[in-house]
């Protein structure tokens, strides 16, 4: 058994902080709407008591007045933390530009993590201090949830969907890293160690765990070794889209919609050809769902995002 | 004189429990009264069948390693708890025992609309209990209570289909009693019992009984769906098949969200009628109380989002989720209120009955104030899945719900029974269940906010010490639970005599015989007061 009590989480961000004033400050607002219920039950109970000798008359059976103001007050009070916490809330889902972004597959019972240098980890993951990292996550099976406490965020990570969580550690240490979904037999011993190093220490680990080539390097290598490149070459004479600064740019799809072609956009134009079209292309490419493992996946998603710096080609 | 002695003996007023002594006379009843004793037996078979999965849990958690059961038979464990503590002992208890046994007696109606239907429902509600034994205890399932595709339907080994099947079936039962509250209020109110003389049980009943019928055909709907894509491969929740596993979630909670106030709105109706009992006073706003019950009714089915803050839902969405579960909380804070504005210048006993009632409030008032900052949604992010929620929703479903059954268990007694038990011990009971349920759940707040996930079997060390006290406090809480058991059966043969009216309360179920006659009332009972027509007091009197 561990010698010390523990009260209260670990802050390793500044979102932790003020999620924990947060608490601190709405703990006061439930102490004032609780604390008098607690004493005037007993008050009552003891004044009140049968057998006693006390002044019962013109006890009142309704009053409007208090009645609205015991409705009214406590949630206009609510509504000012619920502004608060909904702005905090919407912090977490606007990450800053300029992320690091690493991406994450989920599977029963397991965590894997992939650099954009190339490298790799499981159930351990390595990010900089003071740095935005943005993890991409995938699951393989079920649904999962990326949790850690240090830093007071969670993320679901849904099979068929390309979740995404972004957060700024911002102190160096150790922490705990876990699954908070339920996910079958193994549920709770699916988690490891979340690492917040300083720049130095972490370009250190990157070079120490480095592999021959970053994610982007090996997804152009993929992306000729399976053809991709024979259609979506610009000299190419198939008419396929060409994918130079596709990332983060509108698409119009050819049922009407428009949407923004992000991660979850590029995977499923690999994985689901046929979900989303691209208005003006025909429904022509195969699926490749069957053929790439998940690690190929990444890597072309990575190379992919990585075409960003041409200008797109006015047609 | 002679009349009415004649009307004592004849065989239509005999007390209910000698109508017959024959296992038949039991099992073929249509009398509302019996079909309730029926239903209290068995559900207090399931609450201890559930109970024991929950006390073979702190006892597994007592130790970080969970040295007792593997993962596997933890995880069977918590999905055997949840589902039976939920379908087979929270969501019919209150409506199915006290609700069908009162709503006549309270409306001044001889039985309830559909006395078949009646009992059609407890047989398909035993029926559904017992397959439901059966799947989990051999086969054994591992999915949680919560069931979340895509896990149940493509990963999770045992007896999901059979399980399911039996949770569509105990729906049934429970739309079958839904259906007969609503029409049974109605159209059975004797005279004079008008809509505003109506005791808040049966309001509050009514509002159960309205969540009852509109959202349990969601969750037939749904667990539908799951057995087609199962059987005939058509993609609606696996994504492999173009389904959706969010889909599952709205249309779950959807069910389950308003399921909450299944269980809570009847306890809410009990509290009306304990409060004002033991203050011997009428009701402090007795309209904001009943059409509380009517609100949380239907905001309730507009806040189900909460439950999906992580889950990859909008954030817009979220945003109007949380806002709508902060106006839920409302109607439920206007009732505690009354409650305590009921007790001033009342006269106040501190019989079990009204001990249980203060616990209630106490405990409710925790469990829905945590639920309000549950409500805020950075709050959510942080700790949703953790034991900040399973103790939430404990302080709600057991610190709420179920003392609320064991208040209305201490008041009603006399009446079913026609026996008085120890009052002793039911206030010391009343004690345990309340310092034993704290014991057991406040520190589940600490571990949630540290970050502890719920349904681990194994842990971080360093929870160890507020996990044991929370297994240290179960067990006085199961204590609490035990001791009913002996005082109250004990009654059955040795307690005294109750009388008709033991508690000197209002309400026309204190007007006839304890227990009562076969047929509730020998003539039609006409009312004429409101409802908690207590007398008013004199000047500096001891009553």
């Amino acid at each position: 058994m561990n010698g010390s009590l523990p009260f209260w989480p670990e802050q390793a961000s500044s979102h932790a902080a003020q999620l924990d004033m947060f608490i601190l400050a709405f703990s006061v607002l439930v102490a004032l709407l609780a604390i008098p219920v607690g004493i005037l039950i007993f008050v009552f109970a003891v004044k009140y008591r049968r057998n006693k000798s006390v002044d019962r008359q013109h006890a009142p059976n309704r009053k409007v007045w208090l009645e609205v103001s015991w409705s009214v007050l406590p949630f206009l009070a609510a509504l000012g933390f619920y502004i608060w916490s909904t702005a905090l809330f919407f912090d977490l889902n606007h990450p800053p530009s300029g992320t690091l972004d690493i991406f994450i597959v989920a599977k029963q019972w397991m965590w894997k993590a992939e650099h954009p240098g190339g490298q790799r980890e499981i159930d351990e993951l390595h990010v900089p201090v003071g740095q935005a990292v943005r993890l991409i996550m995938n699951s393989q099976d079920v649904i999962h949830s990326l949790y850690v406490p240090a830093l007071r965020v969670k993320q679901d990570v849904v099979p068929g969907r390309t979740m995404s969580l972004w957060f700024r550690a911002e102190k160096p240490g150790v922490y705990w890293m876990t699954c908070a979904e339920f996910c079958g037999t193994d549920h709770s011993v699916m988690g490891g160690k979340f690492y917040v190093q300083t720049a130095d220490e972490y370009a250190a680990w990157l070079a120490r765990s480095g592999v021959d080539l970053s994610l982007a390097a090996s997804g152009e290598i993929l992306f000729r070794k399976y053809g991709c490149s024979g259609c979506h070459a610009a000299s190419s004479v198939v008419h396929a889209p060409d994918l130079t600064g596709l990332y983060g740019r509108s698409v119009a799809l050819a049922n009407g919609q428009t949407v923004i072609a992000d991660e979850q956009y590029i995977q499923d134009s690999i994985l689901l050809p046929q979900k989303q079209v691209a208005a003006g292309y025909g429904p022509i490419m195969p699926t490749f769902k069957n053929i790439l493992g998940e690690d190929e996946v990444i890597q072309l998603v990575a190379y992919i995002k990585s075409l960003r710096q041409a200008s797109w080609r006015v047609k | 004189m002679t009349v009415g002695a004649t009307l004592e003996t004849s065989p239509e007023r005999t007390s209910y429990l000698r109508a017959g002594y024959t296992l038949w006379s039991w099992l073929a009843t249509t009398d509302h009264k019996r079909i309730a004793v029926l239903y209290l037996y068995s559900i207090t078979a399931f609450f201890f069948i559930g109970g024991i999965a929950a006390a073979l849990m702190r006892l597994d958690l007592a130790t970080p390693g969970g040295d007792l059961l593997s993962n596997e038979g933890y995880n069977r464990a918590f999905t055997l708890h949840g589902v039976i503590m939920v379908w087979f002992f929270l969501i019919p208890s209150i409506p199915a025992t006290f609700g069908n046994f009162l709503i006549p007696l309270m409306i001044g109606a001889q039985d309830l609309a559909f006395p078949r239907i009646n009992l059609a429902s407890w047989y398909l509600y035993i029926l559904a209990g017992l397959f439901t034994l059966y799947a989990m205890i051999v086969g054994g399932v591992d999915t949680g209570w919560t069931f979340y595709t895509p896990l149940s339907t493509l990963f999770a080994n045992g007896y999901v289909v059979a399980a399911l099947l039996a949770v569509i079936v105990v729906g049934f039962s429970s739309i079958f009693t839904g259906l007969n509250f609503i029409v049974t209020v109605h159209k059975l109110r004797c005279p004079g019992m008008t809509w505003s003389r109506l005791p808040l049980f049966v309001w509050s009943l009514y509002a159960t009984a309205m969540i009852l019928v509109l959202a349990t055909p969601v969750l037939t709907m749904l667990l539908i769906l799951v057995c087609v894509e199962r059987v005939f491969g058509i993609g609606i929740l696996n994504p492999d098949l173009g389904g959706d596993p969010l889909l599952y979630q709205h249309l779950f909670w959807f069910y389950s969200h308003p399921a909450v106030y299944i269980m809570v709105l009847p306890a809410f109706g009990v509290l009306s009628e304990l409060v004002t009992a033991a203050a011997r006073k009428r009701i402090f706003g007795y309209w904001f109380i009943a059409y509380s019950s009517v609100a949380i009714a239907i905001i309730g089915f507009l806040v189900w989002g909460h439950h999906m803050f992580v889950a990859g839902e909008s954030m817009y969405a979220s945003a109007v989720f949380s806002f709508l579960s902060i106006a839920v909380a409302v109607p439920s804070g206007i009732k505690v209120y009354n409650w305590i504005a009921t007790l001033y210048k009342g006269s106040i006993s501190l019989d079990p009955a009204f001990l249980f009632a203060m616990g209630f409030i106490g405990l409710f008032v925790i469990g829905g104030l945590t639920g309000l900052m549950l409500a805020m949604i950075a709050v959510d992010v942080h700790v949703h899945d953790t034991y900040f929620v399973v103790a939430h929703f404990h302080y709600i479903m057991v610190g709420g719900a179920v003392t609320a059954f064991f208040g209305a268990l201490h008041f009603w007694w006399p009446k079913i029974t026609g026996r008085m038990y120890n009052i002793t011990w039911g206030r010391i009971t009343a004690a345990l269940i309340f310092l034993g349920f704290n014991l057991t759940f406040f520190p589940q707040f600490i571990l949630g906010y540290l970050g502890m996930p719920r349904r681990y079997h194994v842990y971080p060390p360093e929870f160890q010490v507020l996990h044991v006290l929370s297994s240290a406090g179960a067990s006085i809480l199961a204590m609490g639970y035990l001791l009913p058991f002996i005082y109250l059966l004990y009654s059955l043969r040795h307690g005294q005599p109750a009388g008709p009216n033991p508690w000197g309360a209002t309400g026309l179920e204190w007007t006839v015989p304890s227990p009562p006659p076969k047929l509730n009332f020998a003539e039609t009972p006409v009312v004429t007061r409101p409802p908690y027509d207590y007398p008013i007091k004199d000047p500096m009197s001891r009553e």
